[in-house]
């Protein structure tokens, strides 16, 4: 099979510093070279960063598989980082089982039950971060908001005690970089790996969970017979690892993108019904998740493309998500846009599971802002902070305007 | 090409052409058909593109499989005996003509 001629190869490095600091032109590069593209300094991956493509590979699950890893690294060739994930790391039918369960567990019925404390916190929240932006003129939109809300939120609803818990962002930040190359970003976020995976092990077990909290009821789950016991501590590792650094960077990359375009804010003010879209194109146009992959199971093909068995297929989520083949003006900002189909949550049978929740947060986040707030300025530059999968900022300087 | 109809809920109809293989939540929100709002974009995660399939159609679907009963259990606006989520019905070309009702609320 000859299938290095008809792929362009473009001699991109999507985890270099450049890359990770501003993604978009090398997106660009690559959706306009080709549906599928091969990558220098990884010979052996495809990448696609077309819509259509991405969409098309997330959707055909029997053939790109999750089971061999959805990082750069082959689980069936190396040792994973971590034991793999009994949730995104394995494919039908034990996926199906475990997915039943935790679909269950954060439905958007649970997510109407949950509704209101949600809004209570985010509301009280919101209001600490006015006061504190009216006496010392700015607050950081990182650490005052986006990332004490879900560390509140969703761990209290988990059932997990308040204590350590930032532990949790250390975790979250390993296991996002463990999914590209082993490069320096991986090594400085792994320095504590022992001690932290001691403790978000320790708090998977169920003496540590509070009684019907979504970890609780993963128990109750293997109480009934529904999922194999032994499975139970390591789903409950995935609201601990999936739960929290997501939706921290997908509010404070709304926070970012609302601070930047004040003309959508100032709609958003006027129309606090526009929080759910304005956090859905957030997601859509700065794309928390940039990069997953999957593994071809057999000799396959993506748009006529030959795909040998085994090959790693990056799929660049973010990029497909400013495809202009899929959406009008794509580097547009706008809250009214309504991008369904966007891939920031994935797609198919491994879409989000917590999705549901993520939604309300980011929902009542800037339902609380919108009513309080009348402006947001940028009150200094921001920082980033670099990680293998996720676009995450370390500081966002705002100054809040209270109505 | 199927045909389907989509009856809102104030009683208005709106007809459009489909190609086969796309979903009937994928045909609505390719022509902005208020109502079908889709948040999941066909994930069976959401319950926000819920229809009711006209009567005539109910036994002519493939039916719906686990995941999205489970979801049919979170709609909006109650669940009826031939409520579906309109992301996992796939139009084949004996849907020609398909009718379906968009319910009074998605969330």
């Amino acid at each position: 099979m000859n299938d290095t001629l008809s792929v362009p190869e473009l001699d991109i490095d999507p985890y270099s510093e450049e890359n990770l600091l501003d993604p978009y032109p090398m997106h660009e590069r690559m959706r306009e070279a080709g549906p599928v593209v091969r990558l220098t300094p990884y010979g052996s991956l495809l990448a696609c960063a077309r819509h259509a493509e991405t969409h098309a590979v997330f959707n055909d699950h029997a053939r790109f598989i999750s089971g061999a890893g959805v990082g750069l690294t082959n689980f069936n060739l190396e040792t994973p980082f971590r034991p793999k994930s009994l949730i995104l790391e394995v494919d039908p039918p034990l996926h199906t089982q475990n997915r039943a369960v935790l679909s269950r567990i954060l439905s958007p019925k649970v997510v109407m039950q949950i509704r209101a404390a949600f809004t209570a916190e985010a509301e009280s929240l919101i209001d600490r971060c006015l006061e504190k932006s009216v006496a010392h003129e700015q607050i950081d939109g990182i650490h005052d908001l986006a990332q004490p809300y879900p560390l509140k939120v969703f761990p209290d609803a988990v059932g997990l005690g308040e204590d350590g818990r930032e532990n949790l962002l250390v975790y979250g930040d390993m296991v996002f970089n463990s999914m590209g190359p082993r490069n320096e970003l991986l090594a400085k976020s792994t320095a504590r790996v022992a001690e932290v995976t001691q403790w978000i092990m320790a708090h998977c077990q169920r003496d540590k969970l509070k009684p019907n909290g979504f970890g609780d009821q993963i128990y109750q789950a293997a109480d009934a017979g529904e999922i194999d016991p032994q499975h139970a501590p390591m789903l409950v590792r995935s609201f601990l690892s999936a739960g929290v650094d997501t939706t921290i960077n997908g509010i404070g990359n709304a926070l970012y993108s609302l601070a930047h375009h004040p003309d959508q804010y100032a709609m958003l003010h006027a129309d606090a019904s526009l929080a759910r879209p304005a956090f859905e194109e957030a997601l859509r146009w700065e794309s928390t998740v940039q990069t997953f992959f999957r593994t071809a199971a057999g000799h396959c093909e993506i748009a006529g493309i030959p795909v040998r068995d085994s090959t790693k297929v990056l799929c660049m989520l973010a990029s497909a998500n400013r495809d202009p083949r899929k959406w009008p003006e794509p580097n547009r900002f706008d809250i009214q846009r309504r991008p369904t189909g966007h891939m920031a949550l994935g797609s198919g049978i491994h879409g989000c599971v917590g999705q549901a929740v993520a939604r309300l947060e980011g929902e009542v986040v800037l339902t609380a802002l919108a009513k309080r707030v009348k402006r947001i300025e940028v009150a200094g530059p921001h920082t980033r902070r670099l990680n293998n999968t996720l676009r995450a900022l370390e500081t966002l300087p705002l100054h809040l305007i209270p109505v | 090409m199927p045909d389907i109809t989509f009856i809102h809920f104030d009683g208005t109809e709106q007809g459009l052409e489909a190609p086969e293989g796309v979903s009937v939540m994928q045909a609505a929100t390719g022509a902005g058909v208020a109502g079908i709002v889709a948040e999941c974009g066909g994930s069976a995660m959401c319950a926000t593109c819920h229809v009711v399939v006209d009567e005539a159609w109910a036994d002519k679907l493939p039916p719906p499989l686990a995941n999205e009963l489970e979801m049919l259990e979170c709609t909006a606006t109650e669940r009826q005996p031939t409520s579906r989520l309109s992301c996992q019905i796939k139009l084949t070309a004996a849907m020609q003509g398909l009718v379906v009702r968009i319910p009074e609320r998605q969330q």
